[in-house]
């Protein structure tokens, strides 16, 4: 008798977001906060600045999170954060994971002063940046962790980015912070686990989180997972950890790693680039990962 | 326990006695030294408090609100740019009505670059909704941090209070400090009946539709009104038990006179020794220090420069494109009543310029030899 396969589900059931939330469908940011919160759990706090999370969330006086939420000023994340996690010691709860939740505009660009601030004090607090690669708030303009190459309404088709992605990974490994992940809505184990790992340290932790965004991006709906997937499986967003700023773990090996041309082809935003700019798309992942690799001793 | 201090000490003081939870800062000249002897504090654990070494302003105003949203009572300091920078966050503290307490001293705006005293820094924040308490003497410092928590609390409104630079920040005085028990029967706990808990879990300052967010503000400016009362009342419990003034606006020798002056800060005491000596001239002067901005006192303002003769507001701050600002918000407050005095407007010591006996002496002669006033500002010491 042939034996059926079946999967096996190593996430809690547990929810806490509900339905009714605002995102758009596809949304790979809400995937990100509700495998983040099966994680954490009930004993949470969040801070989240402007961004699209502050609308997804709901309109007042309704909220889609089961967690106290603290809306706050667009580049104050991380400062709310370390306010929150204060205040809360000092009026004696101590057991409490105190989250920065900001998208990549808030992390990379506005907010990355306070965000390291946060970090050179080492405050205790969990920052997560949900990485949809530009300003969709807003209505889809460039930040730095637009990559090169893509269209946005403030990068528009003939003047596309020409800067590379910053790398907010080695900027945050330079604070030599506890611990450091990168994360993606299409590995949500990998993801879980490392929350987990992350809510057991002291100290800040920083969280990279690729999530995929059909309206900026223009892309179906139903291929964010899909997309997300192919962004790790073909080098362009890695899954590894650094602790303490210098030690370096790659968590998923690539034996065979795909062209980013498939991933590219899905998406509109890129639609209007050519050969040339494409091998120069293929290079700078290429160029990266080979930098990953020498970081994570994988070479 | 009577001691020397200064001006900048009294804003630390008031925040120990107060028994403050948070406190994060940022450095600026002429504020630094109200930070430092609060960090010491923390460190030799007189206060019990988590002190936050911010990396900007923004963040410091970021931070205080937070903890506030988390039940803690907070505290900080700050100056000019360092108050600009804030701007932001000063909306986010009163409209999300968080009771944050924090000392700025009143330095000029740059450029050109000043660390010398006017009031243009927190006059530009008069419409941010906190409430403005301009003190003139270190021992007023002291008794205001400590009233601006009780009465912040209440009406979950946040205060700052003013120090003009170096003329109070950096200044000498007898004060006396009062007993950590007797404090404590006077400033009750911080206790939030809402705030950021997992125990119950709630979205502060969400995404808000016109259907809601008209109401929050009104809301904000009925609560706002019931300020200048609770004010007076807070200050005259305190009084009965420390044997000082504290309330709205100090009248000095209004009743029958002439000519009253309004002033703010520390020229309000200048201007006491300038009603004595003029009176010695037999001019009949008189002085209104305006101790709280916001909350307007209109009504004390009607009550005592509308008996006056003439009043001559001296303001040292400068509305570009309008006058005073004091002076504006004055003739507001007399406008409305039965009685219309001639209101005169001096602009003086911007940039940290003395305002001297001579400069009162100059303001006395001028109004009391205009029968109304010609022009909006009156100049006072400028070389034009
Ligand atoms: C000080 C300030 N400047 C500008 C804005 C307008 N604003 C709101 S959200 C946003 C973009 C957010 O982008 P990101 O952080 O990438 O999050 P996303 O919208 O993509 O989720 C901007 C520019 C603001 N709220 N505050
Ligand atoms: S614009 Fe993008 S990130 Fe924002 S809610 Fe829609 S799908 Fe999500």
């Amino acid at each position: 008798m042939t034996k059926t396969k079946t999967m096996k589900l190593t996430l809690p059931q547990d929810e806490l977001m509900s339905c009714g939330h605002l995102a758009c469908q596809g949304c790979g940011a809400t995937l990100a906060m509700r495998y983040m919160l099966k994680a954490l759990g009930q004993k949470t706090v969040l801070c989240i600045p402007a961004c699209c999370w502050a609308v997804i969330d709901g309109a007042y006086p309704h909220s889609s999170l089961d967690v106290p939420i603290y809306h706050c000023a667009f580049e104050t994340a991380a400062s709310t954060a370390s306010g929150v996690k204060a205040g809360l010691d000092m009026v004696g709860e101590t057991d409490v994971t105190v989250v920065a939740w900001a998208g990549d505009g808030g992390t990379f660009d506005i907010g990355l002063q306070a965000l390291s601030g946060t970090a050179e004090r080492n405050d205790d607090v969990i920052y997560v940046c949900y990485d949809n690669e530009a300003y969709m708030n807003t209505g889809i303009q460039r930040s730095s962790a637009t990559p090169y190459g893509a269209w946005t309404t403030t990068t528009p088709v003939k003047h596309f980015k020409t800067r590379p992605k910053k790398d907010i990974v080695a900027i945050m490994a330079a604070h030599r912070i506890p611990y450091i992940a990168t994360a993606s809505v299409s590995h949500p184990e990998d993801f879980y686990k490392k929350m987990i790992k992350a809510r057991d340290i002291k100290g800040t932790r920083f969280f990279h989180v690729f999530a995929p965004c059909p309206t900026g991006w223009k892309s179906r709906p139903e291929d964010s997972v899909k997309l997300a997937r192919m962004a790790v499986q073909n080098g362009l967003f890695p899954l590894y950890e650094i602790t303490d700023g210098e030690n370096w773990t790659l968590n998923l090996k690539l034996k065979d790693k795909k062209p980013i041309i498939d991933y590219i082809r899905l998406q509109g935003r890129f639609r209007h680039l050519g050969e040339t700019e494409l091998q120069a798309m293929q290079d700078e992942v290429d160029r990266k990962w080979n930098k990953l690799l020498k970081n994570c001793g994988a070479t | 326990m009577r001691k020397v201090i200064m001006g900048n000490h009294a804003l630390s003081y008031g925040a120990l006695l107060a028994r403050s939870q948070v406190i994060a800062a940022y450095p600026i000249t002429p504020q630094t030294q109200v930070v430092e002897l609060l960090s010491e504090m923390c460190a030799d654990k007189r206060l019990d408090a988590k002190f936050i070494k911010v990396e900007s302003e923004h963040s410091a105003m970021a931070a205080c609100i937070a903890a506030s949203a988390a039940g803690a009572r907070t505290f900080t300091a700050t100056s000019a740019q360092g108050l600009a920078l804030m701007h932001e966050l000063l909306h986010w503290a009163s409209g999300g009505r968080h009771p944050v307490v924090m000392g700025n001293i009143n330095r000029s705006m740059a450029p050109g670059w000043s660390i010398w005293t006017d009031q243009n820094d927190s006059l530009s924040q008069r419409d941010t909704g906190w409430m403005q308490y301009y003190c003139s003497s270190n021992q007023e410092v002291l008794d205001t941090v400590i009233q601006a928590f009780k009465v912040s609390e209440q009406l979950l409104i946040p205060s700052m209070i003013l120090l003009d630079a170096f003329a109070l920040s950096h200044t000498y005085e007898v004060v006396d400090i009062p007993e950590q028990k007797e404090i404590d029967a006077y400033l009750p706990p911080f206790k939030p009946q809402i705030r950021l808990t997992p125990s119950e879990p709630r979205a502060f300052g969400g995404l808000t539709s016109s259907e809601h967010y008209f109401e929050l503000r009104y809301k904000l400016q009925k609560d706002m009104e019931m300020a200048p009362a609770l004010i007076e009342e807070t200050g005259a419990a305190w009084e009965k038990k420390f044997g000082r003034w504290m309330g709205l606006v100090e009248d000095y020798k209004c009743a029958g006179a002439d000519l009253v002056f309004v002033t703010s800060g520390t020229a309000g005491y200048t201007a006491r020794v300038a009603v004595d000596e003029l009176r010695k001239e037999g001019i009949k002067a008189g002085n209104i220090r305006v101790k709280v901005f916001r909350p307007f006192p209109f009504e004390r303002i009607r009550e005592i420069a509308g008996k006056a003769a003439k009043v001559a507001v001296v303001d040292r701050n400068m509305s570009y494109g309008c006058h005073g600002i004091f002076h504006q918000e004055v003739k507001s407050a007399l406008y409305s009543g039965d009685v219309h005095p001639p209101v005169f407007g001096f602009v003086a010591g911007l940039g940290g310029r003395d305002i001297t006996l001579d400069s009162f002496r100059e303001i006395a002669a001028h109004t009391l030899s205009h029968k109304r006033p010609e022009d909006d500002i009156v100049w006072i010491g400028v070389k034009k």
